[in-house]
């Protein structure tokens, strides 16, 4: 006997199999539906495939030494994610209801899980849609040869001087010369950042620019809900997996991609840091977006006998996949970039010897370097000592873990200017990231659009893109504080507390709901698809509204049963018999529900009218 | 007579070497790195080579002061090396004993440039002038930055985008609403019902036995 608490009720709560399998077929829900199951599957996939896999994953897998991070990851995926997501999968589709109205269904007091992940939805889509929008600042920028962060600005003092000559001279920006170039565009001419958090600085216009485009390009595509979002998802979801592709076969061209690779790929023999573990575990909790609601809203469209089960494996798998894909093609492009510092590095320390003692060009190679090196420190100890010559060590370039926002716009972009016709490569990286973030964003805006529906926010004669476009606008004015210029401070801020510790409560709170409250038993055996199954011996029959349907030539028991619980007890079996309902070919513990096809096309009508219940000619 | 000639003749290198000095006030160093530039097609560094580098920057103090006096002689180079690096100065054409002043010789450098870079098919970076930097082009800038063009081209998609989903969603709201009046109408012609089953239905029929009753009656016996 599993352990269960009371939850009395729960019953009038939700439908029941009968009346979801007659709601299939009449379609009198009124709630959207997928087109097909491939939107369904590349929403979810969608959702699930985010900027944290392209930007989180190869990090942690660096850090924690490649190989042997992905053994906990890939346990953690099979024993956390997928549970998780089946679980999620599963009560959206079967309480056919979006994350609020599911878990009041299960429990009025657990109203709150709902509500909870509401609000991170809401919280997290504000500062997500900021950093689409500098994706699209940095696309925005990309149409240009040479791209502005591979080169610094010049000074302004350039046009002072020499002004009888058609060329001046140079004099770059120091902040740009100090630090670099992409440093410089990324810190100052986009964010333009302030020193702390306390210096709010003014709002950045072009940033505001980029955050509208963001936001109107989110409503356009959520404009009708899965309607629109689901033609939507036939680019947004594949993109990025057909650019990925395109960046591997460039990325293994160039020098030093299969070094990275390796790199990446070479366990540290971790496995036993607990560190490790917990990353693992946090990396597939939030890769998966759960507790945010929108899963569960997702699968609510759904047909009840949709196999949730195989989804859950399924995604997980494409999740798993595509984050081990993600890392490797990141990790071929910092190798080669890693690689061309330490070329570079190499040619400066060369060039600085060769112009200091005259030699030949060509003299010192990367090879007889270090001889040299040797050879003219014997001789001249103090020169070689002023020259300041760098430590050039490639491995130490490559373990330059970078995450986050640094690893796109500043690392990968680095690395795309040293690599021919960049422009192209460029926009290709944006565009790749662009669908990924808004991909992502469709399963936040419906976990937060939906259960503001079902709290009757806004009045329901309202139609469906006033209420996505009231959304969007707010979200838009409150997310204003993240393009002013303290604004990175304020996004890591919102990061770091609106997106962790919340999602980990709600995920416990969404487990013990499920597993306690609504208990595991009925999770398991609803499963079964076809003629529904009893279960439960309780013996209620509560009385069924036989509603004459004049849209379907279908057998008139087409209607709204309020909830029959099948039993044991004779009196059920006998009554249902006395419909015509029982199916007597089938034997087995319980009686079962003919199923619709097998319905009597005509009524006895002694039996039939639903006040006639308890005649007992009827047995 | 023949000695002092020869004397003053062997002077004269001297007295030119005692001019062109490393670091001297007047003095610039160049650097070359023909084997960077070049690669496979590169030239080797002779004393011909040194002539055509004599002979173009005297041409530049040409342009530069439009005296046409300056002569391949004018330019002294001393302290070649391997590098393929030397120091040169210019002297006056007028008094060859006193030489160019700096400014003037990198003014006159920085006029020429290209025509000296491309003289030894170099660029700013291989032919190096220690102490004139490299010149660069200004940057190009358009009226409009590139990045608010393709925002606009972006934002006037989108919201045509918007304009049209939002307009196809009221005219087909519209339409619902006319054919639900249309089906109102209808119903009201529809059949009596009561209890939600229709009079029809159940008028006039006996009914019809079901499957499930019929191995019962199987067990009477027939009378």
């Amino acid at each position: 006997m599993k352990f269960k608490l009371p939850n009395p009720g729960l019953d009038d709560r939700i439908p029941s199999h009968e009346r979801l399998e007659i709601l299939e077929k009449e379609e009198t829900d009124g709630r959207p539906k997928w087109d097909n199951k491939t939107q369904y599957m590349l929403t979810c996939v969608g959702f699930c495939v985010g900027l944290g896999n392209v930007w989180r994953f190869p990090y942690l897998c660096q850090k924690y030494g490649g190989g042997a991070f992905m053994i906990p990851f890939l346990i953690l995926l099979v024993l956390e994610g997928i549970p998780l997501l089946h679980l999620e999968f599963a009560i959206g589709q079967r309480l056919r209801k979006g994350s609020l109205g599911v878990w009041t269904a299960i429990h009025p007091y657990l109203g709150g899980v709902g509500i909870s992940a509401m609000c991170v939805s809401f919280l997290v889509s504000l500062y997500y849609n900021t950093i689409i929008a500098w994706v699209m600042w940095y696309f925005f920028n990309s149409f240009q040869d040479p791209l502005p962060w591979s080169q610094c600005p010049l000074n302004d003092n350039r046009t002072e001087m020499h002004q009888s000559w058609t060329r001046v001279a140079e004099s770059y920006v120091e902040e740009c010369d100090k630090s670099s170039p992409v440093d410089y565009f990324w810190y100052r001419t986009t964010l333009n950042s302030s020193t702390n958090i306390d210096d709010s600085g003014s709002i950045q216009w072009w940033l505001l620019l980029c955050l509208l485009c963001a936001w109107t390009v989110l409503y356009v595509c959520c404009i009708r809900g899965i309607e629109t979002t689901g033609k939507a998802v036939y680019v947004t979801s594949t993109l990025p997996f057909v650019v990925l592709t395109i960046f591997l076969i460039r990325g293994l061209t160039l020098k030093g991609s299969v070094d990275g690779i390796i790199f990446l790929f070479t366990p540290n023999a971790k496995l036993s840091n607990p560190e490790t573990w917990l990353n693992a575990g946090a990396q597939v909790l939030y890769s998966f977006s759960l507790a945010f609601g929108g899963l569960i809203s997702f699968s609510s469209y759904n047909s009840v006998h949709n196999n949730c089960e195989q989804d859950a494996v399924t995604i997980s798998l494409i999740n798993g996949f595509t984050s081990v894909y993600a890392a490797t093609v990141i990790y071929s492009i910092i190798g080669f970039r890693a690689t061309e510092r330490f070329d570079d590095c190499n040619d400066r320390n060369i060039l600085s010897l060769t112009n200091t003692f005259n030699l030949p060009e060509r003299n010192i190679t990367a090879d007889n370097y270090d001889e040299f090196l040797h050879k003219l420190n014997l001789t001249y100890p103090e020169v070689i000592k002023d020259l300041n010559l760098e430590t050039c060590n490639l491995n130490a370039l490559l373990s330059e873990g970078v995450e986050g926002t640094g690893l796109a716009f500043i690392v990968f972009t680095e690395a795309i200017t040293k690599m021919p016709v960049s422009p192209l490569w460029a926009i290709l990286f944006f565009i790749m990231l662009f669908c990924l973030g808004l991909s992502s964003m469709f399963g936040n805006i419906e976990g937060v659009l939906v259960p503001l529906q079902d709290l009757n926010v806004f009045p329901k004669s309202w139609p469906k893109e006033a209420l996505t476009g009231i959304t969007c606008l707010g979200s838009f004015l409150i997310a204003l504080i993240f393009i002013q210029g303290s604004g990175n401070y304020w996004l890591a801020l919102f990061d770091e507390f609106a997106g962790s510790i919340p999602l980990l409560i709600i995920a416990f709170c969404e487990m013990v709901g499920v597993v306690y409250i609504y208990g595991i038993d009925r999770t398991y055996l609803k499963q079964q698809k076809g003629a529904a199954t009893g279960y439960g011996c309780d013996g209620k029959i509560l009385a069924g509204d036989l509603k004459h349907s004049r849209k379907k030539a279908m057998p008139m028991y087409s209607g709204g049963w309020k909830g029959v619980m099948l039993g044991c007890q004779n009196r059920c079996r006998d009554l249902l018999r006395c419909r015509g309902l029982v199916d007597e070919t089938q034997r087995m513990e319980g009686a079962h529900l003919k199923t619709p096809e097998m319905y009597p096309t005509e009524l006895n009508p002694d039996c039939c009218l639903a006040d006639k219940l308890e005649r007992p000619h009827c047995g | 007579m023949l000695a002092k000639v020869l004397l003053a003749l062997s002077l004269v290198p001297a007295l030119a070497l005692a001019l062109c000095q490393p670091d001297g006030q007047d003095a610039y160093n160049v650097r070359l790195s023909i084997k960077t530039a070049l690669g496979a097609n590169a030239y080797e560094w002779s004393e011909s080579e040194q002539f055509l580098f004599r002979a173009t920057l005297a041409f530049a103090m040409r342009q530069y002061t439009g005296q046409e006096t300056f002569n391949v002689s004018s330019v002294i180079v001393c302290d070649e090396t391997p590098r393929v690096s030397f120091w040169f100065v210019v002297t006056n054409p007028s008094n060859t004993a006193t030489l160019i002043p700096k400014n003037t010789v990198e003014a006159a450098i920085r006029l020429s440039r290209n025509r000296i870079n491309s003289a030894f098919l170099l660029s700013d970076k291989t032919l190096q002038f220690l102490g004139i930097p490299p010149t660069l082009a200004p940057p190009s800038q358009p009226s409009l930055p590139v990045w608010l063009i393709v925002f606009g081209v972006v934002m006037g998609l989108v919201t045509v985008g918007i304009l049209a989903l939002i307009i196809s969603g009221f005219i087909e709201r519209k339409k619902k609403e006319k054919t639900i009046e249309d089906e109102d109408e209808e119903e009201k012609q529809e059949r009596i019902m009561e209890n939600d089953i229709s009079c029809q239905t159940l008028e006039g029929k006996n009914g019809v036995n079901n499957g499930a009753y019929t191995h019962d009656e199987d067990r009477l016996t027939q009378l």
